[in-house]
């Protein structure tokens, strides 16, 4: 039951105020795949994906969902299929873990409508899948950054979204809990065949983990693609401005960036000299 | 909940499933049933101290008359005193507590703070100054003055709002912003009052400080229609009111047309708020106190709106009680209020600046 959902920019121009921070962008996002958004900071992925959750009205040009506007759909029908997990979600003060799960069950439910089978239903297997079960009674306030992250994540996959966008779901957590999650999302994707769209700020952990990479500098998409074809040391130097070396990961075969600053780097570094 | 322990409807294979969907149903059971006690217990509270109220005073009438009186049969002495003077005070404190509770607690909860209450933010300072000009200086009376305090509301909330707002963010420059915008609006009611001709102390104190001295049925009625038709409004936006505690990006992710719930909000807990304003003025306090009370009581769960109706009810007929007959001298029922209020918010204040989190 891979999602089959397409989900694309079209001519898109974003900006806040009188910064323009997108110009003219389109992206297709291929269904049921996992799809990695990387660029150095304020290069506009994060811009991007606000404005493809609707977050943020475009300027020129639309997101479509299934060849629909986004920003004209209503508000709880784009919910039913598109959910978004912002960069650093509020939980409110004392919320349990359960209650905090049951709050992605806003989309399905109406104004005066009364909790359903289903609702605990979806909370339940969201629980589950991010191991969170033995959390449920606890305050999202007491848990551990990890478990914190798999809370939310269990909030939006009650959701039950066949597209899932998640807004840099690895910050602030240390590399054990980054793959876990990064785990997580694959288990996602293989299972229900949900695409995910992700935007990362590791290189490396996004080469491994999407299938499909995208590669943003000054709010315009410079390459695009199979991680093998979009990460290599040409775009790294133009997307971060870095000379690095890009070498194949002895463990999965994807490619791996290895930067070269100026310190360190033994003298025969590979085809990218550091500057003296 | 009923339909808790119906069979899963689940195919065997996942027996997990079924067993955690069950957990997350008895959390929620548990988590309803508290909330159904402690809500029964609250409405129980009010009606209790109603009737006490309409008992109690310089003549004792026992709970057979005062029953009879609002049954509207005429019993020697009680119908003057119940009817006509306990009965309309007795109600608008109910009325007035409901509005500041569920006004109080939806900017609180909309705001994400225990201290962006609508009157610690300058609106009810505005409508009790908008009030007190409509009164003083151009001799209105009833509907008319809820007029001016609805107008003054709203004209304080958009101020506060334009001034507070950047990029869509509020938060503690919109606190800092309504203080003082309620200090200047609280030096103007003290300018009316001074220039008031006739200076008559009850009246000056009602728009300082709120008070329900000489009420009647003529400042009931505007408050029970505003909250009849804007409290049913407020009560089916809780679950939205809820998803805005999680944040605009997330609550909107999650299907909630942000800008428009929080204008409709707004809109109707202000308009709420300038009712019972310009009935009892600012009663201090009550809408700040009710809903963090309300929480530590209920448990920080689900809706706070009836639940910090309840208590804010509650607080203003205990409240008007004790200024009543607790004293030898009669105080007005926001200087109650206020002596209770002062201290939950230098302690907040305190307990933030101890964390070292922002207001």
């Amino acid at each position: 039951m891979t999602s089959t959902h397409t989900l694309q920019a079209a001519g898109l121009s974003l900006g806040y105020r009188d910064r323009v921070v997108i110009e003219d962008l389109d992206l297709a996002v291929p269904a049921g795949r996992i799809t990695a958004i990387v660029g150095a900071n304020a290069c506009g992925k994060s811009t991007l994906l606000r404005s493809m959750s609707r977050l943020l009205a475009p300027r020129a040009g639309q997101v479509l969902l299934d060849g629909r506007a986004v920003h004209t759909m209503p508000a709880k029908e784009l919910a039913r299929t598109l959910g978004l997990l912002p960069q650093s979600p509020v939980a409110p003060e004392g919320i349990t873990v359960a209650d905090l799960v049951g709050r992605g069950r806003h989309p399905h439910q109406r104004v005066l409508s009364r909790w359903s089978r289903e609702d605990d239903q979806a909370v339940a297997a969201a629980l589950e899948a991010t191991g969170t079960v033995d959390l449920a009674e606890r305050a999202v306030d007491e848990l551990s950054g990890g478990q914190r992250q798999r809370v939310w994540i269990a909030m939006a996959l009650a959701q039950q979204t066949d597209l899932l966008l998640l807004d840099e779901p690895t910050t602030f957590l240390d590399v054990s809990h980054q793959v876990e999650v990064l785990d997580l999302l694959t288990d996602l994707n293989r299972d229900r065949g949900t695409t995910v769209v992700m935007v990362l700020h590791d290189l490396n952990l996004a080469a491994r983990y999407a299938d499909h990479l995208v590669a943003m500098a000054d709010g315009r998409v410079h390459a695009v693609g199979d991680p093998g074809d979009v990460l290599t040391a040409d775009t790294v130097r133009v997307v971060f401005g870095l000379d690095s070396q890009v070498v194949e990961d002895p463990l999965t075969g994807r490619p791996l960036m290895l930067p070269i600053g100026r310190h360190h780097v033994r003298a025969r570094a590979g085809s990218a000299t550091p500057t003296p | 909940m009923t339909a808790v322990r119906t069979v899963p409807a689940v195919p065997p294979t996942a027996p997990d499933r079924a067993s955690s969907a069950d957990l997350v149903a008895a959390l929620r059971a548990r988590r309803l049933r508290r909330r159904r006690v402690v809500l029964t217990v609250l409405a129980v509270l009010v009606v209790a101290v109603f009737v006490t109220s309409l008992m109690v005073g310089r003549t004792f009438y026992p709970p057979g008359d005062v029953l009879r009186v609002v049954l509207g049969e005429d019993v020697q002495g009680a119908t003057f005193t119940v009817g006509r003077l306990r009965l309309p005070r007795a109600v608008l404190a109910v009325l007035v507590g409901l509005c500041f509770g569920i006004g109080g607690v939806t900017f609180q909860t909309m705001l994400r703070n225990p201290l962006a209450s609508p009157d610690i933010i300058g609106i009810s300072t505005g409508a009790s100054a908008a009030a007190a000009f409509a009164i003083v200086f151009l001799s209105l009376t009833g509907a008319q003055v809820s007029v001016f305090a609805i107008a003054a509301g709203l004209g304080v909330a958009l101020v506060i709002y334009l001034l507070s707002f950047r990029r869509g963010v509020l938060g503690t420059r919109l606190i800092l912003i309504g203080i003082g915008v309620a200090a200047m609006l609280e030096s103007v009611t003290s300018y009316i009052l001074t220039k008031a001709p006739r200076w008559e102390l009850q009246e000056a104190m009602r728009w300082l400080t709120g008070s329900l001295n000489g009420s009647g049925w003529r400042d009931v009625v505007p408050v029970l229609v505003a909250l009849a038709v804007l409290g049913p409004l407020l009560l089916a936006q809780s679950r939205n009111l809820s998803q805005l505690q999680l944040g605009d990006d997330t609550a909107s992710a999650l299907g909630v047309r942000v800008e428009r719930t929080r204008l409709l909000l707004i809109v109707a807990a202000v308009v709420l708020i300038a009712f019972a304003t310009a009935a009892a003025g600012p009663v201090a306090f009550v809408a700040f106190l009710s809903g963090p009370i309300a929480a530590r009581i209920v448990g920080a769960r689900g809706s706070m709106l009836v639940p910090a109706a309840l208590v804010g009810a509650l607080l203003v007929q205990v409240a008007d009680l004790v200024g009543q007959y607790a004293f030898g001298a009669r105080y007005p029922v926001g200087v109650i209020t206020g002596a209770l209020g002062a201290p939950y918010l230098v302690y907040l204040i305190v307990r933030t600046n101890r964390t070292g989190g922002s207001l």
